[in-house]
């Protein structure tokens, strides 16, 4: 399961609004074991294109140092598909870097935002619960 | 000489679980043929079979991302700090419509 406060969750949905007409895509800093959120990290798209994203990789690293320096890790990573719906793409589970991470979907094919999450583990995807306390 | 290395976590499993380990090398490319030849876990993981900085990893000497100076022949410093992160892409290229549910 993943555990997202609220404001880290409208945080991150208004980062993938933002980044319309192009897909958006950020990092999340996190309790490995837990799963609870409790940074977002909204990146840059180096892609800067509607079906690609590429999280910049100087971010990343600034994002990784902060995270571990207050005690946490990098332990996810979300993006929009603005198109389709909060499902991984071919592309994302070829390309998912690490198993033990939570890969977020926010679909904005729809008017109210849609957001899902999932692990990918050897190309295996499987959906976790978001949960939002308070909501 | 020697330089420090941080290992992202899905790498670590290869070096023993830690997530800094010693290597020596005056370039990054011979920094990361040092962790090759020193931990066979993370042969293809960060060098290409060509020879090249694997796609799929982002390497920095201190801040800044080795794609952006030399890649594999960038010089190493004593003291410098190098990171390997995993490179984050992907997209909804190939996401059809039979995913809409």
């Amino acid at each position: 399961m993943l555990t997202l406060p609220s404001s880290l969750y409208d945080q991150m949905v208004a980062h993938c609004l933002t980044g319309l007409p192009e897909e958006a895509c950020g990092l999340l800093g996190g309790d490995p074991v837990s799963g609870h959120v409790y940074r977002c990290y909204p990146t840059e798209n180096l892609a800067a294109s509607a079906k690609l994203y590429t999280v910049d990789p100087r971010e990343h690293l600034r994002a990784d140092r902060d995270a571990e320096g207050a005690g946490l890790s990098i332990i996810g990573v979300f993006h929009s598909h603005t198109h389709t719906d909060a499902y991984p793409s071919p592309t994302d589970v070829a390309q998912a870097p690490d198993p033990g991470w939570h890969y977020v979907l926010v679909s904005l094919a729809d008017i109210q935002p849609v957001v899902r999450s999932y692990r990918i583990v050897e190309g295996v995807i499987s959906e976790e619960p978001v949960c939002v306390p308070g909501r | 000489m020697p330089v420090q290395v941080n290992l992202p976590t899905v790498l670590r499993a290869h070096v023993g679980g830690v997530k800094t380990v010693t290597a020596e090398g005056s370039t990054v490319g011979e920094v990361l043929r040092f962790l090759v030849d020193r931990y066979p876990g993370l042969s293809g993981q960060v060098i290409d079979p060509n020879g090249s900085l694997h796609k799929f990893v982002n390497v920095y000497v201190n801040d800044d991302d080795v794609r952006y100076l030399s890649v594999l022949d960038t010089p190493v410093k004593d003291a410098d700090d190098i990171s390997i992160l995993p490179a984050v892409a992907g997209g909804s290229t190939g996401a059809g419509e039979h995913h809409r549910r």
